[in-house]
């Protein structure tokens, strides 16, 4: 079952590709821009396909917009409050909604101190494609674990997903380069929106315009181009 | 007259409990019926093939971050942000430390032994004994407690205090 799948892995696939399975006890989990279809497989979205062991395949594809998906760690920006919850703009389709009582420590009485504008960093707990996805700022355990309102005085961009991804890559390559031009914090949400914040504007400003200039450089220009900044850059 | 009136009674009340006393059998049997018609009426049901439930070889996974093992979203360098390089710390290694579970897990095809085959057959052996008072008659009973005395005895002249030689 899983042969004709690995045959294919780290081809290009583009939507509308099929894997017929005949019905074998296996099983085969199907990540993003894959689908179910009975007994088949579709391909939804068009990119690399990746299989990591023992029975993940996936679609690696370039793409800006974002689709809650469950368990995602997001920035977002609250922009309304309506009654006992915070309506908190991800950049998905829709609004995703945030109970004031999803924070830690938060209590009926005690209620966070969020105003519109501020900076979310939060994971989906649902995230459907019928319904409207509902994000919370702690785990299952009732801890913030860094999670919350964030964001005194950095600087918020938007890169494309599969930047997103590169740079959460366990060591990744692009983060170890820019941990080297100088000391700074960074929050890279799944959702494309990456918050930086370093010693001054200019050192963010750089910051924001290497990780701009990163998404279509090979490795060599990058190399190239960190060099430089670190030249020039006391 | 009075049959008049019979007729006239509804439906309704005659399958009231205190009305079915004066009934004959055959209006209480089209009662029923009709009763029993409404039920099956009013129970809809679909007609449709019955549905093979069938075991899902497919697992459909919307996200990202069980695929690629993506990392803790926010970080700090050079120490700009202790609180967030701790966290960091925190949260990288419980992804590992979940990950190194799982392989330990598989690696451990032979359980782990608290206590040695001897150290066993030692406290069997000793067990044997307790369980075989446990189950003896009173006479039994006496008579091991009595051979226990004897031992007893026996074992408390050899311990018994010397005299000082002056």
């Amino acid at each position: 079952m899983s042969d004709c799948l690995k045959e294919k892995v780290g081809e290009v696939l583009l939507p509308g590709d099929v894997f017929s399975l005949e019905r074998k006890p296996e099983k085969v989990i199907c990540g993003p821009g894959l689908r179910r279809n009975g007994d088949e497989i579709l391909v939804c979205k068009s990119g690399i396909f990746r299989h990591k062991h023992p029975n993940m395949y996936w679609i690696d594809s370039q793409q800006k917009r974002y689709v809650p998906a469950k368990g995602e760690s997001v920035i977002g920006i609250v922009t309304a409050k309506s009654g006992d919850v915070f309506k908190v703009d991800v950049g998905g389709s829709e609004l995703a909604s945030l109970s004031y009582l999803a924070f830690e420590g938060a209590t009926k009485r005690n209620r966070p101190n969020v105003k519109v504008g501020d900076l979310v960093y939060a994971q989906f707990i649902i995230a459907n494609k019928d319904m409207e996805p509902e994000l919370v700022c702690m785990d299952s355990c009732g801890r913030a674990n860094g999670m919350g309102v964030f964001g005194l005085g950095g600087l918020l961009m938007k890169v494309s997903l599969g930047l997103v991804r590169r740079l959460l890559v366990p060591q990744s390559a692009l983060v170890k380069e820019l941990e080297k031009v100088f000391p700074f914090e960074m929050v890279v949400g799944l959702n494309g929106r990456v918050w930086v914040k370093a010693q001054s504007t200019q050192h963010m400003l750089v910051l924001g315009n290497l990780l701009e200039g990163c998404e279509n450089m090979t490795a060599q220009q990058r190399h190239a181009v960190f060099r430089r900044v670190a030249d020039s850059t006391p | 007259m009075a049959n008049d009136n019979a007729t006239k009674l509804s439906k309704n009340l005659l399958r009231m409990k205190f009305m079915q006393r004066g009934l004959d059998a055959e209006v209480k049997k089209q009662l029923e019926e009709e009763e029993k018609r409404i039920i099956s009426d009013e129970h809809w049901y679909l007609d449709l093939p019955e549905l093979q439930a069938k075991e899902n070889f497919i697992i459909e996974e919307r996200s990202f971050v069980p695929c690629e093992d993506l990392v803790y979203g926010r970080m700090s360098f050079r120490s700009f942000n202790p609180e967030v390089e701790k966290l960091m710390v925190l949260m990288n290694t419980q992804k590992q430390g979940e990950e190194e579970e799982e392989k330990e897990e598989k690696d451990l095809t032979k359980m782990e032994t608290d206590v040695t085959d001897e150290e066993m057959a030692r406290r069997y052996e000793s067990l044997v004994g307790s369980m075989k008072r446990k189950y003896a008659t009173k006479r039994e009973r006496s008579q091991m407690q009595d051979e226990d005395g004897k031992r007893m005895t026996e074992t408390k002249v050899k311990k018994g205090f010397l005299k000082p030689q002056d």
